[in-house]
């Protein structure tokens, strides 16, 4: 059996992607087979996942939900969808790595940040121009749900307090400190070790400026709790925080949620 | 007496409390997480947590951005 367009097909020995689109789909112009591009000559396999679909088209509802994910892995979507990743702070690390866990398809995202949007913040975060002076918790959920409409976004309004952390975050799976003061960095580790055993952390720490792009890093500091960054480069006059080596660190982090999410922590790091 | 900081060892003063350690390093307190003996301290116990000989201390610290 193919699974094409999330229904269920005959498969027969020798079928390719050519025949499976003259018998389902003759327009389609987009062609994936089991997350990736193919071409029309493929041999399908028994248990291949197929999506055919005319580029252009408007797809529905449900439609959508499926083509927003038929690029991933098989398998790694349903592992991801009932996961929930809390993100303190929503600058130029938080905003980054919500919008990418949002298409890679977290479940739900729960969002602080105190502050509004200003013109100084566009030099490195994921805001426009037309949101200045928006909250950035609601800013960044209207973005959200334009990148995927799918993920429950919650948002806290609120400036955080280290003693706040445990109780708010207490249902996460996964907690993102992206915090832009440093005695919130602290605060933030401090909690989630006292606090929240069994959370996934990553941290960060050390991305200000142009500098090498790989001195940052994903360190290991307790298991499932982790640190990004090269742990020197604070921002500072003369080392302002840019978007490529911020975006740098906040890609790792969400990339390593996404890692602990999948079951990567029992791997050597 | 001798401490040993993120695996090198210091020669400090008996009865140094966490908090005087941070600032003889040139550290600011608020900006650091101190794993001292295996146990992570609390905020308000950098000031009272008094360093013994041998005491293994990992320093966690953090510069600003985000």
């Amino acid at each position: 059996m193919l699974l094409v367009n999330e229904k269920e097909v005959l498969f027969h020995a020798g079928m390719t992607l050519a025949d499976l689109v003259r018998a389902q789909d003759p327009a389609a112009d987009i062609l994936l087979v089991n997350g990736y591009p193919a071409s029309l000559q493929t041999v399908l396999s028994d248990g291949d996942q197929c999506w055919l679909w005319q580029r252009g088209k408007a797809p529905s509802a449900e439609e959508m939900r499926h083509l927003l994910y038929a690029r991933h892995t098989p398998g790694v979507q349903t592992r991801l969808q009932d996961r929930v990743v809390g993100i303190m702070g929503l600058g130029g690390l938080g905003s980054s790595v919500a919008i990418a866990l949002a298409r890679m398809g977290i479940g739900s995202l729960l969002l602080a940040d105190y502050d509004v949007v200003e013109p100084t913040n566009l030099n490195r975060q994921q805001y426009f121009v037309d949101q200045i002076g928006e909250k950035k918790a609601a800013a960044l959920r209207d973005i959200l749900q334009r990148v995927n409409p799918h993920v429950a976004v919650t948002v806290m309004d609120r400036r955080l307090i280290e003693e706040d952390i445990g109780v708010l975050f207490k249902d996460v799976h996964a907690l993102v400190e992206c915090f832009d003061d440093p005695a919130m960095k602290a605060a933030g580790l401090r909690a989630v070790l006292h606090h929240l055993p069994g959370v996934f952390y990553v941290g960060a720490s050390g991305l200000a400026g142009y500098g090498e792009n790989n001195a940052i890093r994903t360190r290991r500091l307790y298991p499932g709790v982790y640190l990004v960054g090269d742990e020197v480069s604070g921002a500072a006059p003369g080392q302002g925080l840019m978007a490529a080596r911020v975006g740098i660190a906040a890609h790792h982090q969400a990339n390593q949620v996404v890692r602990l999410l999948l079951g990567a922590e029992s791997e050597v790091e | 007496m001798k401490v040993f900081c993120n695996g090198e060892a210091q020669e400090i003063a008996p009865g140094t409390r966490v908090a005087e350690y941070l600032s003889q390093l040139g550290l600011d307190a608020s900006s650091v997480v101190v794993e001292c003996d295996g146990k992570i301290l609390t905020r308000e116990e950098y000031g009272s947590h008094a360093l013994q000989d041998g005491s293994v201390l990992e320093l966690i610290r953090f510069v600003g951005g985000g």
